[in-house]
């Protein structure tokens, strides 16, 4: 069962083969055991859990199931959930029980699904190890002396121990593909605008976008068919028909261009995430697709434009935590100010304070036009290479992260190595593209690599037949840690 | 002393939507504190904000009516500081693309001292942009701790920036009521500056003539016009003295106690915030098609200058009563009203065609007594006791002579007191002039008869003493003489 995909679990749950609470205590136990070893989740909840799973069972009973009814899913701890504890990782936030839902939260919901706990995550979504978590780091399931990649880490280990059927991530800069590639598993981030942003903690507004995790390309279609959709309460979500990202899921891939970014294979070449990302892209060549070599030449500047813009937006949105009406206050204080200091340098972690400072100093008189207008710019030329690139191929591949998973603490001192561990899927956020990651073999440490699939704007439905089609042909999705 | 004054003003009009901003939350003024304030206006971890269509549309309103260019698309922006009462820690306002661009209002001042004459001015209008405003700080309302409202926060602002135009107190206080009196006009905003919906601040410097602008000070949150007379008129003088003692001024953000009618600094330049402004990721770029533009202009109400215009051409009136007929909307409408009740002369007595006799007696009598006694009891013109017939009643019998002037007094004072309608009044208080020739004949020569040796003076040439057979007159006829008829026989009978 925890290894059914969540066609066959509807499957069975329509059938009365297991029921929603047989499935949630399932899976409730597998985290009791296995949890504690991983520090997947920050908070469980068993009792709504199973009230969900009941009011799931009547609706399957009353005939009214749609495809996630029943179905438990883990959901990131920034999306916000009336009664949850909401964290997003944060001693700042350790205390903030949400009274609403995120728009993400509430489809998931409205589907019937069942909220199984909120995964743990690097504070405030940044971080690519999930280190900078203030419950603690995630283990890497295949290997819990590493890390299982982040911001969205806690999903993808549980994701990847089967704690879950499948989970939700958010990624701003790589943040469901690089944990996704890390535990081998799939992930998706959509075109930007595609999930509401209501409800979600924002860290860079402009790049922050929700996304399924899971098994499978499938899994991933039908979870994106709860969360995709407009929604008025976040002025960025774009109005367009809803669609069925499954839709194409069985089209063969034969005429597929694949264009392979010069920058994205120059710096790994011979690596092991270089010959496993070549051999998923010789069977896909078996599968009827062409190669098209193409370049992104400013994709090389990703990354310092990212570190401009990501944290002067989140420098911004981060100065509503100060203490004052929710989250966490410093016990003693003298004044004002001294409230706000001690409330911040105390409820925050060390990443977080830097990106702060960083993105406060590029806000700053004297050093916007230098910093913030000029990364504005450069970001506006990185989407212009995509556009161009789109003209001559379908999807664009590429490895998702430049290594496997790494050992934990192993990057912890030096921030710019940990940074460009995001070196591939940067680009994308900056260009607002969808982008994905799927397992697609082992590197030298026996750790998975994932492969990156970048599509044209709103293009998911063909990004997620692509990697279906190679998921049919190909086991690596199926592989689960063992050991556990 | 040859100094020169240059002012400034920037003004936060609170728009009139019943919601805010950027939220469903209620903008009543009042309610407990914190009860209109929703998940946005706490700034809640998640929410997002959603622009609302109803402030944009009155920024456009503003801006058709001050001739100013609607911005295409203008972007809103983040203005970064922490106060308690800031919840998100930033501000969103309209930083280097406002909605509303250079527009210009002209304005009548009246000059405060001395005989110096009423005149027109037109002073520009830099921009307005749209802003949310900040929640409230409620200091030691909570054994010795601040309390924080966020009722307000996210209301909807207009702040409108004039160009430095202005060069006395009379003129700011000009420009500030004419913008009120715009922005009530056009239905943005309800002006009441009590309650905050319209607040000022001015920026005052002054300078040798000819010499480059002084460095300016800004004197925060006027509300009310007299004490924006009174913190201009404190502040020149303080760097006027501190200037002519050799000091210099410094920037700086100030406030006026209007107890002690003086005004002191709040913070100086170099304690000033770097806001780090940048555009909200939050928010679209705000996109105004021009079709959107014509339809408001199309509901937008006749202007108070076209309005002026038209009593000029079509009563008859001089420019300077048009301009105090329209100081206000109803002041207009209630002017036109009474002129239709008052006297009244026909064209076609058939066909009923008929025009107001005397639009300038009616605007006289509004002008004068009516706004008189209305600023006397502190009321608004729509509170007004007196209604357009009841005034349009007293106007006819002054026209058609039944009460002299004094007598039209008389009875404005009761109908004012008790109500009641002119010829009730006139009645029961014995008010008809006598306009009988012959009975006014008879007094004079009892007069006459009475004091001869001032009629041989009179005679003799000292013309002055026609007044005192007036008021010798008037006293006999208990202020009852029809006046012209009362002078004519006077004359007549003097002349021997």
């Amino acid at each position: 069962m925890i290894n059914a995909s969540i066609k066959q679990l509807s499957a069975a749950l329509a059938a009365k083969h297991i029921s929603s609470v047989e499935l949630t205590q399932l899976y409730l136990d597998r985290i009791a055991r296995l949890n504690p070893a991983l520090n997947a989740f920050i908070t469980l909840d068993a009792e709504k859990s199973l009230a969900q799973a009941r009011a799931a069972d009547a609706r399957i009973a009353a005939g009214k199931a749609e495809a996630l009814t029943g179905i438990p899913f883990a959901q990131k701890d920034i999306f916000c959930a009336k009664g949850w504890l909401t964290t997003c990782g944060s001693k700042m936030l350790s205390n903030f029980v949400s009274p609403y839902d995120a728009h993400v939260i509430s489809q998931f919901n409205d589907a019937g699904a069942v909220n199984l706990g909120k995964t743990n995550m690097d504070e405030f979504a940044m971080g690519s190890s999930n280190e900078t978590s203030y419950y603690g780091p995630v283990k890497n399931p295949w290997d819990t002396a590493r890390v299982p990649g982040g911001s969205s880490g806690g999903t993808a280990a549980a994701v990847a121990a089967r704690l879950c059927a499948a989970a939700t991530g958010t990624d701003t800069g790589g943040s469901i593909r690089q944990p996704a590639a890390l535990c081998g598993i799939s992930g998706l981030k959509p075109t930007y605008g595609v999930c509401s942003r209501y409800g979600m903690i924002a860290f860079a507004s402009s790049l922050d976008q929700a996304g399924p995790m899971g098994r499978s390309a499938e899994d991933l279609a039908l979870m994106l068919n709860v969360m995709a959709g407009f929604d008025e309460r976040d002025s960025t979500s774009l109005q367009r028909d809803k669609e069925d990202y499954a839709r194409d899921l069985a089209k063969p891939l034969n005429g597929l261009r694949i264009g392979l970014p010069k920058e994205f294979f120059a710096a790994g070449r011979g690596s092991d995430v270089a010959q496993a990302v070549e051999a998923a892209i010789a069977e896909y060549r078996k599968l009827g697709a062409s190669i098209v070599p193409i370049s992104l030449p400013n994709s090389k500047l990703s990354v310092p434009v990212y570190y401009v813009l990501a944290p002067a937006e989140a420098s911004s949105n981060l100065s509503r935590f100060d203490g004052v009406r929710y989250g966490y206050r410093a016990p003693e204080y003298t004044d004002l100010a001294d409230m706000y200091e001690k409330s911040r340098a105390q409820g925050f972690g060390a990443e977080v304070q830097r990106r702060i400072m960083i993105g406060t100093y590029v806000l700053s008189h004297g050093y916007y036009d230098a910093y913030y207008i000029k990364a504005q710019r450069i970001r506006r030329l990185i989407a212009q290479d995509f556009v161009e690139a789109f003209k001559q191929c379908d999807v664009i591949m590429g490895p998702t992260s430049p290594s496997t998973a790494f050992k934990l603490g192993e990057k912890g001192d030096d921030p710019v190595q940990m940074y460009l561990s995001d070196i591939y899927t940067i680009a994308v956020n900056l260009a607002g593209l969808p982008g994905m990651s799927i397992p697609c073999g082992f590197g030298d440490n026996s750790m998975p690599v994932g492969l990156q699939i970048i599509g044209n704007y709103f293009d998911e439905a063909r990004m997620l037949n692509v990697a279906h089609q190679y998921q049919l042909a190909t086991d690596w999705h199926s592989r689960a840690p063992q050991g556990l | 002393m040859t100094w020169e004054i240059v002012i400034g003003l920037e003004v936060h009009a609170q728009l009139s939507t019943n919601t805010k901003i950027f939220s469903g939350a209620s903008t009543a003024f009042g309610a407990e504190p914190n009860t209109q304030a929703d998940a946005v206006s706490i700034a809640l971890p998640g929410v997002l904000p959603v622009l609302n269509k109803g402030a944009v549309e009155r920024a456009i309103k503003f801006g058709l009516a001050t001739g100013a260019h609607i911005a295409q698309r203008s972007v809103f922006a983040r203005k970064n500081y922490f106060y308690p009462d800031l919840p998100k820690g930033y501000q969103i306002s309209q930083f280097d693309l406002p909605v509303v661009g250079q527009g210009a209002l002209t304005i009548q001042v009246e000059p405060l001292s001395g005989n110096a004459k009423p005149y027109e001015k037109t002073v520009r209008i830099t921009r307005a942009h749209l802003e949310e405003d900040a929640g409230k700080s409620l200091h030691g309302d909570f054994h010795g701790m601040t309390g924080i409202d966020l009722n307000r926060a996210g209301t909807p602002l207009l702040e409108i920036v004039s160009e430095p135009d202005m060069c006395s107190a009379a003129e700011a206080v000009a420009y500030a009521k004419a913008l009120h009196t715009l922005v009530r006009w056009i239905g943005i905003c309800d002006g009441n500056m009590q309650e905050g919906s319209f607040r000022c601040d001015v920026n005052v410097s002054v300078r040798k003539p000819g010499a480059p602008l002084g460095t300016r000070r800004e004197i925060k949150n006027l509300n009310s016009f007299k004490f924006m007379q009174q913190a201009i008129d404190y502040e020149v003088q303080w760097q006027i003295e501190r200037l002519e003692n050799g000091g210099t001024i410094h920037q700086a953000t100030i406030l006026f106690n209007p107890d002690t009618g003086e005004t002191r600094a709040m913070r100086s330049k170099e304690d000033a915030h770097d806001y780090r402004y940048f555009p909200d990721p939050d928010l679209l770029p705000l996109e105004i098609t021009e079709e959107w533009i014509q339809e408001i202009k199309a509901k937008l109400p006749e202007l108070r200058d076209a309005r002026a215009e038209r009593y000029q051409k079509e009563y008859g009136l001089p420019r300077y009563d048009t301009l105090l007929l329209t100081a206000d909307e109803s002041i207009g409408d209630y002017f036109v009203s009474v002129c239709e009740f008052g006297p009244r002369v026909y064209i076609n007595i058939n066909d009923k065609i008929w025009r107001p006799a005397d639009p300038k007696l009616c605007a006289n009598w509004i002008i004068g007594e009516v706004s008189a006694q209305l600023n006397r009891d502190g009321l608004e013109m729509a509170q007004c006791p007196i209604t357009p017939q009841q005034l349009g009643g007293m106007l006819q019998r002054i026209a058609d002579g039944t009460i002299s002037n004094s007598g039209a007094k008389e009875v404005f004072r009761t109908m004012w007191a008790e109500g009641g309608e002119a010829d009730a009044i006139i009645e029961a208080k014995g008010l008809k002039q006598v306009s009988d020739s012959g009975a006014i004949e008879a007094l004079v020569d009892e007069i006459i008869a009475a004091n001869a040796d001032k009629v041989a003076e009179y005679r003799s040439g000292k013309d002055k003493l026609f007044g005192f057979f007036i008021g010798l007159a008037m006293k006999a006829s208990k202020g009852k003489a029809n006046p012209a008829q009362l002078n004519e026989i006077l004359k007549q009978k003097l002349a021997g």
